[in-house]
């Protein structure tokens, strides 16, 4: 194991996430706040409590997960193809290191970002509303799974991106609409049964679920078929990790 | 001589199914400084790429200290450090952090006293706080070869090095390489400047089309295919060339006052000791005389030039 490439690699990415500490921070926590104002205060304050959680509090794990699936894939796919952009990835290419080591690099930085984001945005989310984290434990374990997961994810998009507009398809157009169709707002008990059905299909109602649980008790589904979901996705994105650089795809002639 | 890099039957073929390589043979040998030469797009930097780790082979072998590219990439790539051609660079970053991170990427402890020497030997001492955005072109690529040095290679790459640089760093730059062989370094590098690899090389390879044509000692090349010119400058300007010099093949320049005489530096007999006594014995006065060889540059003109 090239250890000291590991470090290297995860620090070059810190140092560059503190270089655009605005962007990478700031603008997610504020958006955050946007949301509570709207949601949580000026129209949460008229809806009633949703399995004896108020309004408010009810959404802060959605929101969470919001930011945490979004700035997993804009970290990582940002991290890994501004180097193929520039050209200096043939350093990394010329490197002795192995897949195992870059992905660790990469990902885990990305990862860290975005869980020091959702836990600054877990504590102004506690400025607005009182919150209780029923399951710790279960908690971490969502968010470290997803995050992990989601810059998997993120990084395999840059990876087969070709410009930087494509960077931001996939987090705008797929993963924000299927969040808010999710669960972040509402419970999917909340829906005709119809719909309840259909909503199954969205792989983030499962994420959101059981993160949800972790805090409140209250699911959609069940924490198990959560945890289980999660850890499928998770391996999903391994193995076409595994598969980019085998094959040396879109990386290597 | 102890061979440190060992290609063989290298072919590639991109996916356009444009063959860059094809079943290239090549031994590098330990200590020497390698001049890769030939025309745009012959294949050059797909050669260095293929045993950096960059792209990868087609068919064929390489072996690096003995050691396979593919199944001991760690070792191989450990021991290779690369100057790319083009000034790819991380913008935003410092020079310090750049060079550091590089050491890190090759598996070696942190080193603040080997950065610094290696900074200092490129001048760039002073940068090292700098944005990379913000040096010019030269101290990028300056910045390229510190990276590369970081972690204190047995063998490097310099892919065109000087394309776009000034004399001065041209020739610091050609300073830094000698003292690298020096230090038992192997220098494998490429060259649109012929008179360079004249300089600095111990062995010349041509490559054209993908195929190596040529890899020959420095010296023995310039020997065998030069082509050496004596001319005689006359003290008494002649009409014609005598008739008894014929068969020397002369020719009459400068409005006589010149003759001049082609000869094979390989030739069993240059003739030259039995020209000399036949023009004393003409009666040709001679006021001085110098002799000029091919350069490298007609040498490399003659072997890539497309058959008529």
């Amino acid at each position: 194991m090239n250890l000291h490439a590991i470090c290297a690699i995860y620090r070059f990415e810190m140092a560059r996430t503190g270089r655009t500490l605005f962007q990478s921070v700031v603008s997610p926590v504020i958006s955050t706040c946007l949301y509570f104002v709207v949601f949580g205060a000026a129209i949460g304050s008229r809806i009633t409590d949703i399995d004896g959680v108020t309004y408010g509090a009810f959404i802060v794990p959605g929101l969470i997960m919001l930011s945490l699936l979004t700035q997993s894939i804009s970290n990582a796919s940002f991290g890994i193809y501004f180097p193929k952009f520039t050209g200096t990835i043939y350093e990394l290419l010329s490197a002795p290191v192995s897949y195992l080591e870059i992905v660790i690099g990469y990902v885990g930085a990305a990862a860290t970002k975005s869980i020091v984001l959702s836990l600054i945005i877990l504590a102004t989310a506690g400025l607005f509303v009182p919150i209780e984290i029923a399951h710790p434990a279960w908690m971490v374990l969502f968010l470290v799974l997803t995050t992990v997961t989601f810059s998997l994810f993120g990084f395999i998009i840059g990876i087969l991106a070709d410009g930087f507009e494509q960077l931001q398809i996939v987090p705008l157009l797929v993963i924000t609409p299927l969040a808010f169709l999710g669960g972040t707002f509402y419970s999917i008990a909340m829906l005709p049964p119809v719909w309840q059905t259909v909503t199954l299909f969205n792989p983030l109602v499962y994420l959101i679920s059981g993160f949800r649980w972790s805090f409140y008790e209250n699911a959609d589904v069940g924490v198990g078929v959560s945890l289980a979901m999660a850890a499928l996705f998770l391996t999903l994105c391994v193995a076409i990790v595994w598969w980019i650089f085998r094959s040396g795809y879109r990386l290597k002639a | 001589m102890q061979s440190i890099i060992s290609v063989s039957g290298l072919t590639k073929t991109y996916a356009s199914g444009f063959q860059a390589l094809k079943r290239v043979d090549l031994e590098i040998r330990k200590g020497e400084i390698f001049a890769l030469l030939g025309p745009n797009g012959a294949g050059k930097t797909t050669l260095i790429s293929i045993i950096c780790g960059i792209v990868n082979a087609s068919d064929g072998t390489v072996t690096v200290a003995g050691h396979d590219i593919r199944r001991d990439y760690r070792t191989t790539r450990a021991m290779i450090g690369l100057v790319p051609q083009e000034l790819t660079t991380d913008a935003f970053e410092s020079v310090w952090n750049t060079v550091s991170f590089s050491r890190g990427l090759f598996g070696k402890p942190a080193d603040p006293r080997h950065i610094e020497d290696v900074l200092r030997s490129l001048s760039l001492w002073d940068k090292k706080n700098n944005r990379i955005m913000t040096l010019s072109g030269g101290m990028k690529r300056r910045v390229l070869i510190a990276k590369a040095l970081s972690h204190e290679p047995q063998i490097l790459f310099l892919d065109e090095p000087t394309a776009g640089v000034d004399v001065e760093l041209r020739q610091a730059m050609w300073e830094v390489v000698r003292k690298l062989r020096e230090s038992g370094v192997t220098i494998i590098l490429t060259t649109h400047y012929i008179e360079e690899a004249e300089q600095m090389a111990d062995r010349i390879g041509v490559i054209n089309r993908g195929e190596l044509i040529l890899v020959e000692d420095k010296v023995e090349l310039m020997c065998k295919l030069g082509r050496k010119q004596l001319t005689l400058q006359l003290h008494d300007p002649l009409d014609a060339i005598p008739a008894r010099l014929a068969e020397y093949g002369l020719t009459l320049a400068s409005g006589g006052a010149e003759l001049v005489y082609s000869y094979d530096t390989q030739g069993e007999r240059t003739g030259i000791t039995t020209l000399l006594s036949e023009l004393r014995d003409a009666g040709i006065r001679l006021k001085d005389l110098n002799t000029t060889q091919t350069s490298l540059e007609d040498i490399f003109v003659s072997l890539v030039r497309e058959p008529a």
